[in-house]
């Protein structure tokens, strides 16, 4: 079991979904276990991926 | 109206109001508005009357305790109602078996509540039940209030007017997941203090300055989204509401995620709804945050011209939606 | 809170409805089959954001909406049984079954639980010894990996007053059901918890076979319009695909331990969706090995009133298929409302007459 902050909020989360997480990842945390790693590179690629969006305007990439 | 009483009859929302309309108010012969304080008396003095039952479970909550709750949440009652409080009967139901020592404690806590909002308990009464006939201890405080009598309306939504600002007076839900938490059957734990707290010297200061308020509310059970819809039931007015604006701290935000609770519905024990001139907005919002109990105070949204009595919310995703009534009473989604 | 407040931005979610309206060539229905997606679209006011052109419709993605009556009388008469603890997810305490729900049976003696893991019914058992403790395991891919683990764990500490009634259900069969049944839909908004587990690649047959295009979903606003613009250009283009757009958590393979311990606890068997009626190997029955955790084994004589006949007149079951809105239906906000409800898919924030009640003028 692990803990896990939801904005600060403390959850414990079963984690027999995971290999190798460790104190500071992300993770999804989904009906009380720890279901995914969030990959922050991809997290990152959406947020680029939006912010192009926003500046394309007129939607044309 | 359904067969049994469930627990969706106490969430504040819908059931609730179906309750005390269908039963108690016709009954009673109630015909007015439903507010939170009735004013009554005759030849000027004219005095606000209000009484509450406290049952909260676990009795003792980080940042307070059934005690405190009965006396604040009473003394709330008559000051958003314009009155200032006066004096408190409290009445105490206990279970057999209840350990002395946790009375005095709560007994000291009213009294420190007391003490802070410059009011008296005056009587009061005490029954023991049989063990298993009620949990621990149950509260029920009843108050009365002087009106002061320009703000005789206040609770009742008739001085309302389209362009009026709605302010809230800090971050809600607090109360609410403390008490939750507390009550240790979901497995989080949170640093969250429940709000509870006297708020008459916050609010006597607003009218004392004159700060031009046409309706006052607390935001207990059922939390700010059922006063709103109260409020455009009670004037017609259709209400728009600004999501981004309306503080919620972090960790109550990350356990409504979490619980798929709506914070808009969780209840407060220490925070309120004005709504006032466009013009004396900003004059409210200074003596708000000059308080400790107002220091979070924010603008939340405005009352509309049109007539639908409808509340609608601008969502944080730049939508709208309508926000309704609590529907029976949220219970923790995870699927 | 860090990846979630990037994806709810108003200036974000804008932008890509302003880009669906730009590339927007003709009129588009989507289908939702995720619960968590019903509800976000809802919460988040996103039909009002998009432009007429997108029309969103729920599928059978509200795991309580799709639980068939059978099962709710079960869970039923199982709390009325001695020295019973049920333990269930808030989502199904208050749907009703043919006399009552367990939110009845509460109120009428039965200890009835509210958990937010299957873990923390299995820690009640531990705790309960001389209570028989019963978790009530529904929903998809997402929720069946706990329970196998809590069943899991219950046999590595040979826990014997645990077990589980298992009403899960797997995504893909009820989908392709969906596609047979004729809806007309230009493409999937694929569930993302679900596929979390499983790998966007249990949805490659949908564009293969059938032509349709599937975009795996984050929950936050821009996430979903982002998978609507990623539908939109599917169509346009006439190239169908799965696709994934919650990237920062989905691979096409999935959670591969999440999937070795549901395949270790549970075997696929026949199930029964309310609205799509019964469909091969779409459940999840729990595995011979483990049947010393399976209510239905355990408690096999009691009948209760397992059967039951639906409301006639609820059309949850069209609204499942996407064949109706929820306004369609003559209960609808009159004899069933969230306080009353009289299909299931009022009771669920999730489920789409519910989302429909909530946020719809004069309710």
């Amino acid at each position: 079991m692990a803990d896990v902050s939801a904005g600060g909020a403390i959850f414990r989360a079963g984690l027999q979904m995971l290999d190798d997480v460790k104190p500071g990842d992300y993770v999804l945390l989904h009906a009380g276990f720890a279901i995914q790693k969030i990959d922050e590179e991809e997290a990152l690629e959406t947020i680029r991926l939006l912010g192009e969006i926003q500046q394309a305007g007129s939607g044309e990439l | 109206m359904h067969k049994h009483i469930t627990l969706g009859h106490g969430s504040g929302g819908k059931l609730t109001s179906d309750l005390v309309k269908g039963i108690f108010a016709s009954a009673f012969g109630m015909n007015g508005p439903l507010t939170d304080s009735a004013i009554t008396g005759a030849r000027g003095e004219e005095v606000a009357f209000t009484t509450d039952s406290y049952v909260v479970d676990p009795i003792f909550f980080p940042g307070g305790d059934i005690g405190k709750l009965a006396v604040c949440g009473t003394v709330n009652d008559l000051a958003v109602a314009g009155a200032v409080p006066l004096s408190l009967a409290a009445s105490f139901i206990i279970e057999e078996g209840f350990e002395t020592g946790k009375l005095e404690t709560i007994a000291g806590s009213m009294a420190a509540a007391c003490l802070e909002a410059g009011v008296k308990i005056v009587t009061g009464d005490t029954k023991v039940v049989e063990k298993g006939k009620c949990d621990e201890v149950f509260i029920t405080t009843t108050g009365i209030g002087l009106v002061r009598p320009e703000y005789r309306d206040i609770g009742t939504g008739r001085m309302v007017a389209p362009g009026d600002i709605l302010i809230v007076s800090g971050p809600l839900g607090n109360h609410s997941i403390a008490v939750t938490a507390a009550r240790k059957q979901l497995s989080f734990v949170t640093d969250i203090v429940s709000d509870c707290a006297p708020l008459n010297k916050m609010i006597g200061r607003l009218l004392d300055a004159g700060a031009g308020i046409r309706f006052m509310r607390d935001l207990t059970r059922g939390g700010l989204a059922t006063v709103l819809n109260e409020l455009a039931e009670m004037t017609g007015f259709d209400i728009y509401l600004e999501e981004p604006k309306i503080p919620v701290d972090e960790p109550v935000k990350g356990v409504c995620e979490m619980l798929g609770f709506d914070p808009l519905y969780l209840a407060n024990e220490g925070k309120i709804l004005l709504v006032v001139s466009q013009t004396d907005a900003t004059g409210a919002i200074g003596i708000l945050r000059s308080d400790p109990y107002g220091k979070n105070a924010s603008v939340a949204g405005h009352i509309k011209d049109t007539r639908g009595k409808t509340v609608e919310m601008k969502t944080a995703a730049g939508g709208t939606r309508i926000l309704n009534q609590l529907s029976g009473v949220q219970l923790p989604r995870i699927c | 809170m860090k990846f979630i407040s990037e994806y709810r931005d108003s200036r974000s979610a804008e932008a890509v409805a302003n880009a669906i309206r730009h590339e927007a060539r003709r009129n588009y229905t989507f289908m939702e089959v995720c619960g968590g997606h019903t509800a976000a679209i809802h919460r988040f006011g996103i039909p009002s954001i998009l432009p007429p052109e997108i029309k969103l419709l729920s599928g059978p993605g509200c795991p309580v909406c799709v639980t068939p009556l059978g099962y709710v009388n079960k869970a039923v008469a199982l709390s009325l049984e001695r020295d019973v603890i049920i333990t269930s997810f808030g989502d199904l305490i208050r749907v009703p079954g043919s006399s009552s729900s367990l939110w009845d049976a509460k109120a009428s003696g039965a200890d009835v639980r509210i958990v937010i893991s299957a873990l923390d019914a299995v820690d009640l058992a531990a705790a309960n010894p001389d209570k028989k403790v019963v978790f009530m395991g529904i929903g998809f891919e997402t929720t069946a990996p706990g329970t196998a683990a809590a069943i899991n764990r219950a046999a590595g500490e040979d826990l014997k007053n645990f077990c589980v009634l298992s009403g899960h259900k797997i995504m893909p069969p009820a989908m392709e059901a969906v596609i047979r049944e004729g809806t007309a839909i230009d493409g999937f908004i694929c569930p993302g918890h679900v596929a979390t587990i499983t790998g966007s690649s249990v949805f490659d047959f949908i564009p293969r076979k059938y032509g349709l295009g599937c975009v795996v979903s984050g929950f936050e606003p821009a996430d979903i319009l982002l998978s609507i613009l990623m539908l939109v250009r599917q169509v346009n283009s006439s190239a169908p695909a799965c696709e994934i757009e919650y990237s920062r958590v989905v691979t096409a393979e999935g959670n591969l331990k999440a999937k070795a311990l549901m395949n270790k606890v549970f075997q696929p068997e026949d199930s029964e969706w309310r609205g799509l009626g019964n469909i091969s190997l779409s459940g999840l029955g729990i595995h011979d090995a483990f049947r010393y955790y399976d209510a239905s084994v355990l408690f096999d004589g009691l009948t209760g009133e397992e059967e039951g006949e639906e409301n006639p007149s609820c059309l949850c079951g069209e609204v499942l298929r996407g064949r109706k809105r929820p306004s369609d239906c003559r209960l609808f906000a009159k004899s069933c409302t969230p306080e009353n409800p009289a299909g299931a898919c009022m009771v669920s924030s999730e489920g789409a007459c519910n989302a429909f009640y909530r946020f719809k003028k004069d309710a």
